[in-house]
């Protein structure tokens, strides 16, 4: 197991009250496993990733806990975590474009930072561009500013910085979110070929896309207002999915060869919760159509099958 | 209805303007009451570009844009500019830097009320905002006197549909306008689109999003680094994709049931070996010593409502004005 997190619990300190952004959430990640973590926007699913990484200041850790290979993160502490960021836990963000020193050579940078986990630049360096050929960049980016490559070169730089030191787990949060179609496929497939080259042992891949994960992820993980609402393998979760919300949202997703005149496809109506003063029960209760009186109690997340985990009163053997 | 004719956009770029950027290159299509044409691009191709063109936010370089005959870019004065917007409306990207956030949401309305119907009684007008409302399947009570950050993305897109519904509506140039929405509430906006078709509204689709573009539209037109590529049908231009752009680009569509592999076994190689260029086999001459003349074609037709560029992606000067 490489991943065991335990009921984790993180909220937002707002001046209105707490925002339950993450509110308990338990699994599991598997060594070589590519898990994708999907939901709508303020799901809290990038609290999720950001928490296993580095809790900012308006982020509050309330409880849970995270095991990564037998040793419990102290993820609540920031100064502690240094020892495990980027060795044990390392994070592709969002915006590769920002993630960079735009005042320095892409090859200092890295210098630097290598430097400042008391390593010699030079024992990394041939691991370096030996990895910058496998991305199928040129050498020459380390010596060029980041504002000379393009989105989806800097996006595939800043994937080999982050997996430098062979990390057990790597968080990527909405990486091809911002690139074009062609790139969004060369850098889906690098984090597959990090995988199989052994570069990271198990990976978080975090996004809103759920047509990406069904290429790239063995499982995926869908999350609605603050909860888990489903976690299963990946061809189960597209075809065979068990909660409401699952359905709902892998049905409405167009893809190419449905037309509008063929398949009508319907959206989910009303909008998801505020998690400031979140429902009682199931939060999704008042958008599904399956809601019945005892959606009011909160479901738990069972496992209903070997890898499939369902938080959902109306699935078999979640009332048992 | 629409038309434009090897439209082209040059924009100036560097110290002084002293360089030409050519945005847009000789794209000619139409589009035609309750139809709707996406314009399929990746970033930087002039997909934007060509709807601002047709928005007359900003100017034409070359060619002609023309709405039931008129040209768009003589349309001068306050009074024609006024008629043009009564038909013609854009809803762009993000919904939330589309409204003013200190006044109410549904301010925009007053706006349009203030413009184009001054002497409009207020219950009438009530009543008119309301069936707008109800049109695009919004709850009058929920949305009106509502702030910007009160309502959602989709609700604050669907108000900007609702606004351009006030006016007599012929043109609407949709502009990413479910890029930024989430996967639960995007559907239902992309469903108000096909329900403006079917009122006679046409519809220019601005989008990167192929799977949509795919959903919704009649036609398409794949645009490259301001070039169309490849244009005709949507149901022949991904059905039997041609070009080698767009065969790479339908094959690297993230697709739900489908892996990669899969697809690309199904289109093949984008670029056949030996295959000869369609569009030079047609016309030889076209581009003699790179050199394209003004009246040179850009596009070849290869089936009814199919047609496709030269193949050549290295070939910037395709379809180039001679400069």
């Amino acid at each position: 197991m490489s991943l065991q997190v335990t009921d984790l619990r993180v909220y937002y300190r707002t001046r209105a009250g707490d925002v339950k952004a993450l509110d308990g959430a338990t699994f599991q990640i598997a060594d070589k496993e590519i898990m994708g973590l999907a939901g709508e926007s303020g799901c809290g699913k990038s609290t999720l990733g950001n928490s296993l990484i580095r809790l900012d200041g308006r982020m509050k850790y309330i409880s849970g806990n995270v095991n990564l290979d037998g040793t419990d993160l102290p993820i609540w502490d920031k100064d502690e975590m240094v020892q495990y960021r980027f060795r044990e836990v390392s994070v592709v963000p969002q915006y590769a474009m920002s993630a960079m020193n735009p005042t320095r050579k892409i090859g200092k940078m890295v210098a630097d930072l290598v430097e400042s986990r008391g390593m010699k630049f030079g024992e990394i360096k041939d691991e370096l561009t030996r990895r910058i050929d496998l991305v199928g960049l040129d050498q020459d980016v380390l010596t060029r500013y980041p504002i000379e490559l393009s989105g989806g070169m800097k996006q595939r730089m800043v994937m080999v910085i982050s997996t430098l030191l062979d990390p057990s787990l790597l968080i990527a949060d909405e990486i091809t979110s911002a690139l074009d179609v062609s790139t969004q496929r060369a850098v889906a497939e690098t984090l597959v070929s990090f995988r199989d080259h052994g570069f990271v042992k198990s990976m978080m891949v975090i996004t809103h896309d759920v047509s990406i994960l069904y290429q790239i992820a063995d499982s995926i993980m869908i999350m609605y207002a603050g909860k888990l609402a489903e976690k299963a393998p990946t061809a189960t979760i597209i075809q065979k999915p068990l909660h409401p919300y699952t359905q709902a949202l892998v049905n409405s997703l167009p893809e190419v060869g449905v037309r509008y005149k063929d398949k009508k496809l319907a959206g989910i109506p009303g909008s998801p919760p505020s998690l400031l003063k979140p429902p009682t029960g199931c939060r999704f209760r008042a958008r599904c159509p399956l809601a019945f009186a005892k959606c009011a109690e909160e479901p738990p997340f069972v496992k209903v099958d070997t890898d499939h985990s369902v938080a959902c009163w109306k699935v078999p053997g979640t009332d048992a | 209805m629409l038309s434009l004719n090897r439209v082209s956009k040059v924009y100036k770029v560097g110290t002084f303007g002293g360089k030409d950027l050519v945005a847009v290159r000789d794209c000619t299509f139409d589009v035609s009451p309750g139809e709707c044409v996406s314009l399929i691009g990746e970033s930087g191709s002039g997909k934007t570009t060509v709807g601002k063109m047709v928005l007359k936010l900003i100017s034409i370089s070359k060619g002609s844009i023309t709405y039931d005959g008129a040209d768009v870019a003589s349309v001068k004065g306050g009074g024609d500019v006024k008629s043009y917007y009564g038909h013609v409306q854009g809803v762009f990207q993000d919904p939330f830097s589309s409204y003013n956030p200190i006044f109410k949401a549904d301010r925009v309305f007053d706006l349009i009320r203030r413009e184009y119907f001054p002497g409009m009684a207020a219950a009438e007008w009530r009543d008119k905002v309301e069936a707008a409302l109800r049109s695009v399947t919004l709850d009058p009570s929920q949305v009106l006197g509502k702030y910007p950050h009160q309502l959602s993305g989709g609700q604050l897109q669907r108000l900007l549909v609702a606004r351009a519904l006030l006016l007599d509506l012929k043109i609407l140039v949709a502009d990413e306008i479910i890029s930024m929405l989430d996967a639960s509430t995007r559907i239902d906006v992309l469903n108000l689109l096909a329900d403006l078709k079917s009122r006679g509204v046409g519809i220019l689709f601005v989008t990167h999003d192929l799977s949509l573009g795919n959903y919704i539209s009649e036609r398409t037109v794949i645009l490259r680094r301001g070039s169309i590529v490849e244009m005709g049908a949507t149901d022949k231009v991904f059905g039997q994709p041609t070009h080698p752009y767009t065969r790479m680009l339908i094959s690297s569509v993230p697709q739900l049931h489908k892996k990669w592999s899969q697809i690309e076994a199904e289109i093949g190689d984008p670029v056949v070996k030996g295959a000869s260029c369609l569009f030079h086999d047609a016309y030889p001459t076209a581009g003699k010593n790179g050199i394209y003349a003004p009246t040179d074609p850009t596009l070849v037709k290869i089936e009814d409502d199919h047609f496709v560029g030269c193949f050549d992606l290295d070939n910037e000067k395709v379809g180039i004005l001679a400069a």
